[in-house]
C-alpha cells in the first residue's frame, strides 16, 4: 500500500499506509493523524484539511481546482502554490511516499 | 463510581462524544453501543457518492478500527438498549442480549428515523427511505433496475437522491407539497435557483402537489397525486424528513418535546445524562423560548464535543457558527448560520453564472446566508457571524464587491438582535 508522510502541526512526523482510492484527508482522519479535521467528510465545504504538498511532488498531485482554491483563500493558515485540500488528493500507487505538511491551524 | 461512560448510538455524534472524552483526558471505560452492525460511518455520502457507486463502503467509516482500539473505545455493535435507569450517582443499561452495563455518565446519540409516507401503499416493495447504509444499499440496488424514479419531498436528501438518479439517466420526478423546494430552510430566490438547476438536468419538479397514495400490485407502479394525477414509478424515495428517536430518553424520564430537550452543549434535564445530534432539540438561537432541531454534521460534532466536556464537569466553551452543506451533482450549496426567524433577506447575484447568495437579516443584523457555488461568499458570512459582525445589506447586492470587504462591526445595540 502506498504510504503518506505527514508533518503534523506540532512538528512531529507520522508515516501511514493508505488504501489506494482513499483521499489523503480520509486516511489521516481515520488513523487519527493530528491536525486534519475534515468535518465535511470530503464534501469540499469546510477547508479544515489544508495541507502543503512537498514542492517536488506537487506536479504528481496536481494543483488546487477553482472551487478548491476559493475555499482555500479563507483557510485559517494562508495558502501557497503548494496548498491542497487533502480531501481532493486521491492516493494511488504513483503517489507512494507522498510528503505533506499539515497547516498549523484548522478550524 | 464505576469508571465508565456509556454512549448509546454509534453515529457521528456518538462517536464524537467517545473520542471527545479521550481528547479531554478521560481515562475510564468508554463504551459505544450501536444498533447497526457497521463501524461508525458518515451519512452524507449515502445520498451522493455511495448511492452513485463511486464511494465504497470502507470510505464511509469515520475512524479505522485500529484507531478506535488505540483510543480504547469499546464497541458494542448490533445491539440495542432495552432498559435503562439512572439516579444521582449513575445508572445501568440492559442490552437485548441480556448483558448489563453500569455507568456513571450516559450520552444519548440515538439519532432520528426516516419518516414514512403517511399514505396507502407506503409499504409496497420499491418504496424506500434513506437514513442508514442498509437503506442506501437497498436504494442503490433498486436504482440499478429502475426507469422512473419519483422522489417525494423537495428537501436536501430528496434533492441529492434526485441528482444522483438523474445523473444515472433515470427519468426523475420530485414531488413537493410546499409551493417551492427547500421551503422550510431557504428563501424563495434560493429555491428558484435550485429548481432551475434540477430542471436543467432534465428532472421534473412538481411543487404544491401532495401524494395521496402509492399504486401497484405486489410492487410500486405509480404515485397517485392529491389531484388524482398518476405518475408512473418503479422506484419511490421518501425524502420527507426524520423523527428523533426518543424512547430511551422518555423511559429515563428526561424532558422530551419532539426531540430530547438539551442546551447547546447537550445537557439534558438529568445531570448524569447528555444527549447529542439528531435526537435533540435545543434553544433557538434567535428566540431562546423556542426549541429547534438542527440536523447537521456540524451540530453532531460540536454538540458532542461540548457534551463530552459536560460529562467530565469541564467548561464546554462556546459553540461555533452553525453550518451545513449539500452537494447535488455539480450544484454546491453551503449554508451558514440559522436563517429561521429572519425578517428580511437580500439576494446577491442572478444565478446566471451558477452563483447565488441570499443573506438573511433579523432586526437589521446578519444572521445567516444560503450560498450556491460561491465559497468566498460562504466563508465571508461564516467569518462575519463568528466575529459577531454584520454585512451592509444594500452594499451586498453588488456582486462586483467581494463580500468579505463588507464585513463590519454591528452598530446597533445587541438588544435589538
Amino acid at each position: 500500500m502506498p504510504t503518506i508522510e505527514f508533518t503534523c502541526p506540532d512538528g512531529s512526523c507520522r508515516t501511514v499506509e493508505a488504501r489506494p482510492g482513499a483521499s489523503v484527508m480520509e486516511t489521516a482522519v481515520k488513523l487519527g493523524v493530528p491536525g486534519i479535521v475534515g468535518e465535511c467528510g470530503g464534501g469540499l465545504s469546510c477547508a479544515t484539511c489544508h495541507v502543503f504538498v512537498d514542492v517536488d511532488q506537487i506536479d504528481l498531485t496536481g494543483r488546487a481546482t477553482d472551487f478548491e482554491e476559493e475555499m482555500l483563500e479563507d483557510a485559517v493558515t494562508p495558502p501557497t502554490e503548494l496548498s491542497r485540500l487533502s480531501c481532493q488528493v486521491t492516493m494511488t500507487d504513483a503517489l507512494d511516499g507522498l510528503r505533506v505538511t499539515i497547516a498549523k491551524e484548522q478550524q | 463510581m464505576t469508571g465508565c461512560i456509556a454512549v448509546v448510538g454509534a453515529g457521528q455524534a456518538g462517536l464524537q462524544v467517545a473520542l471527545g472524552l479521550r481528547a479531554l483526558g478521560y481515562d475510564g471505560r468508554v463504551v459505544l453501543v450501536g444498533a447497526e452492525p457497521e463501524l461508525p460511518y458518515q451519512r452524507p455520502p449515502l445520498s451522493k457518492g455511495f448511492l452513485a457507486g463511486t464511494v465504497p463502503v470502507e470510505e464511509l467509516e469515520l475512524r479505522d478500527a485500529s484507531y478506535l482500539g488505540e483510543q480504547r473505545i469499546e464497541l458494542v455493535l448490533g445491539r440495542s438498549v432495552v432498559e435503562a435507569s439512572v439516579g444521582d450517582s449513575g445508572g445501568e443499561l440492559r442490552l437485548d442480549d441480556g448483558t448489563t452495563l453500569a455507568f456513571d455518565g450516559l450520552a444519548l446519540a440515538t439519532g432520528a428515523n426516516a419518516r414514512r409516507l403517511p399514505v396507502p401503499g407506503a409499504d409496497l416493495p420499491g418504496v424506500l427511505g434513506l437514513r442508514s447504509v442498509a437503506d442506501a444499499e437497498r436504494l442503490r440496488a433498486g436504482l440499478a433496475d429502475a426507469s422512473d424514479v419519483v422522489v417525494v419531498g423537495g428537501g436536501f436528501v430528496g434533492l441529492e437522491v434526485a441528482a444522483t438518479a438523474r445523473a444515472q439517466g433515470k427519468r426523475v420526478t420530485v414531488v413537493e407539497a410546499a409551493d417551492r423546494l427547500l421551503a422550510r430552510v431557504a428563501a424563495a430566490p434560493f429555491s428558484a435557483h435550485v429548481r432551475a438547476w434540477h430542471e436543467a438536468q432534465g428532472t421534473t419538479v412538481l411543487t404544491g402537489r401532495t401524494v395521496a397514495a402509492l399504486a401497484g400490485s405486489g410492487r410500486v407502479g405509480g404515485v397517485v397525486l392529491g389531484d388524482g394525477h398518476l405518475l408512473p414509478a418503479d422506484l419511490v424515495v421518501a425524502g420527507v424528513g426524520a423523527a428523533p428517536v426518543t424512547d430511551l430518553a422518555t423511559a429515563l424520564g428526561l424532558r422530551v418535546e419532539h426531540g430530547i430537550v438539551t442546551d447547546p452543549s447537550g445537557r439534558t434535564s438529568h445531570p448524569r445524562v447528555v444527549a447529542v445530534g439528531d435526537c435533540t432539540v435545543q434553544p433557538h438561537p434567535h428566540d431562546p423560548g423556542r426549541l429547534l432541531g438542527v440536523e447537521s454534521v456540524n451540530n453532531a460534532v460540536e454538540q458532542a464535543s461540548a457534551a463530552a466536556a459536560v460529562l467530565l464537569g469541564l467548561d464546554p466553551g462556546p459553540r461555533g457558527v452553525p453550518w451545513f452543506w449539500s452537494n447535488q451533482g455539480e450544484l454546491k450549496l453551503q449554508l451558514a448560520g440559522i436563517s429561521d426567524g429572519h425578517d428580511t433577506h437580500v439576494v446577491r447575484g442572478d444565478g446566471q453564472d451558477g452563483r447565488l447568495t441570499v443573506l438573511y437579516y433579523r432586526a437589521g443584523r446578519l444572521v445567516a446566508a444560503d450560498v450556491a457555488g460561491n465559497p468566498r461568499d460562504f466563508n465571508a458570512v461564516k467569518d462575519a457571524l463568528a466575529r459577531g459582525c454584520t454585512i451592509d445589506p444594500d452594499a451586498a447586492v453588488d456582486t462586483a464587491v467581494p463580500l468579505k470587504t463588507l464585513v463590519s462591526a454591528v452598530r446597533e445595540p445587541a438588544s435589538l438582535a
